[in-house]
């Protein structure tokens, strides 16, 4: 009886550790004086790791949500004659939560997932420690701006989604469905929001995009540096940061459209 | 050579995500420039019940929109709706004896101020209140009057 107290307690402050070590590798990753030496050239080798390798994917997927998004709200809007509501549909779910939910949760699955793999790597095959061993900040070398390219590509790349999105959506829904392109467009501008919803959505973007790298990179520095380590810090990776997002946004939501 | 393509596409991605931002803004929230800059004035008016009126609706002359409700508030003295409407500057033809209307669009639709222009020489300025008022109509008034009429004949 008294074990299983203790399985639970120990069970409760290791959560609670890993809570804390994350939380002083962010606060040690993001303050402290930034060295000039790097330049920008490691910030943008990484927003070219996590961002431009991340397009792809987002472009594929964003085109066949929107099409698949256009194609439901087709069918179901037809019935009551309200076909030209379908950009508004359309937009205002990409918008306000799809958009920003699936670009976040492919992100953590395609950029989170090789940043943690990345730096458990580093960690496994005690680069981390030679780093440090040199006097270089590992913290600051190598988690900072890995963290500064996943905030910033999380934005764009949901932008991006939402983009391709509607613009599948109109091919389905115009070009072949038959919905009147003039009235798609001005329900759909009509109904949103410039504060509203896309910046709210916005906003959203940036928050997923901080809590997955934070996570990936935490989950890179905190991998047991053995290849099953490294593998099992990858699956929680996108475990961990796919709950936080949906987590997340459901708080978010509340917050931005919920009741007044 | 290899850290130039790579400063090359990362550039290239600031600028799809500056692109789609402003595709969102532009072609689907539908901000146009001059729409935000457009210099308007107020005019109130008092209903007895606003009922599903919202901020941002529309006020229409003749089905076409010359302006948005800025502000509903109750006035304590006379305890009826005002509604502050910011009507664009070039309209100068809605008459001292004009009629403000809330009607809906459709059964269902969002509702909306309509102003029925008069033949008063007096034109509205900024400020003015608009006297003649019809409220909006409620449904469930308009049910209940009907159900109980119908109790009555029999």
């Amino acid at each position: 009886m008294l074990s299983y107290l203790q399985r639970l307690g120990r069970t409760g402050l290791d959560v609670a550790a890993g809570f804390g070590r994350a939380g002083i590798l962010l606060a040690q990753a993001v303050w402290g004086p930034i060295d000039w030496r790097y330049g920008p050239g490691l910030l943008l080798r990484q927003l070219h790791f996590v961002g431009v390798y991340s397009l792809i994917i987002i472009v594929v997927s964003g085109v066949l949500i929107g099409m698949v998004l256009a194609l439901q709200g087709y069918t179901v809007l037809v019935r009551f004659g309200a076909e030209s509501a379908l950009g508004q549909m359309v937009s205002l779910t990409l918008l306000r939560e799809l958009g920003p939910v699936v670009a976040a949760l492919l992100f953590a699955g395609r950029a989170g997932s090789a940043l943690t793999a990345e730096i458990g790597l580093m960690k496994t095959t005690e680069q981390l420690a030679a780093m440090e061993m040199i006097g270089v900040d590992p913290l600051r070398r190598v988690a900072r701006p890995r963290l500064l390219a996943g905030i910033i590509a999380m934005p764009i790349l949901a932008q991006v989604f939402n983009m391709v999105a509607i613009l599948g959506a109109v091919g389905v829904g115009v070009s072949w469905l038959g919905v009147d392109a003039g009235s798609f467009w001005s329900n759909m501008q009509q109904s949103v929001e410039l504060g509203e919803d896309v910046m709210n959505g916005v906003i959203k973007a940036f928050a997923f995009g901080v809590v997955v790298t934070w996570i990936a990179v935490f989950e890179g520095f905190d991998a047991e540096p053995t290849p099953e380590g490294i593998s099992t810090a990858t699956t929680r990776t996108v475990v961990y940061s796919s709950l936080a997002v949906l987590a997340m946004d459901f708080l978010l939501t509340a917050i931005m459209f919920g009741v007044d | 050579m290899q850290s130039r393509s790579i400063e090359i596409s990362v550039g290239a991605f600031i600028l799809l995500g500056i692109v789609a931002l402003s595709f969102l803004v532009i072609q689907v929230s539908g901000l146009t420039f001059a729409d935000a800059r457009r210099d308007t004035y107020q005019l109130s008016a008092q209903f007895n019940t606003v009922a599903g009126l919202a901020p941002r609706a529309k006020v229409m002359v003749a089905g076409v929109t010359i302006g948005r409700v800025t502000d509903i508030h109750i006035d304590p003295v006379s305890v009826r709706a005002v509604v502050d409407m910011a009507i664009d500057k070039n309209v100068d033809y809605l008459t001292a004896d004009s009629i403000a209307s809330i009607k809906t669009a459709g059964v269902l639709g969002e509702q909306y101020v309509s102003i029925a222009v008069g033949a008063s020489e007096d034109i509205l300025k900024g400020g003015d209140r608009i006297r003649d008022t019809q409220s909006a109509m409620i449904l469930e008034d308009l049910i209940g009057k009907f159900v109980t009429n119908f109790g009555d004949k029999k």
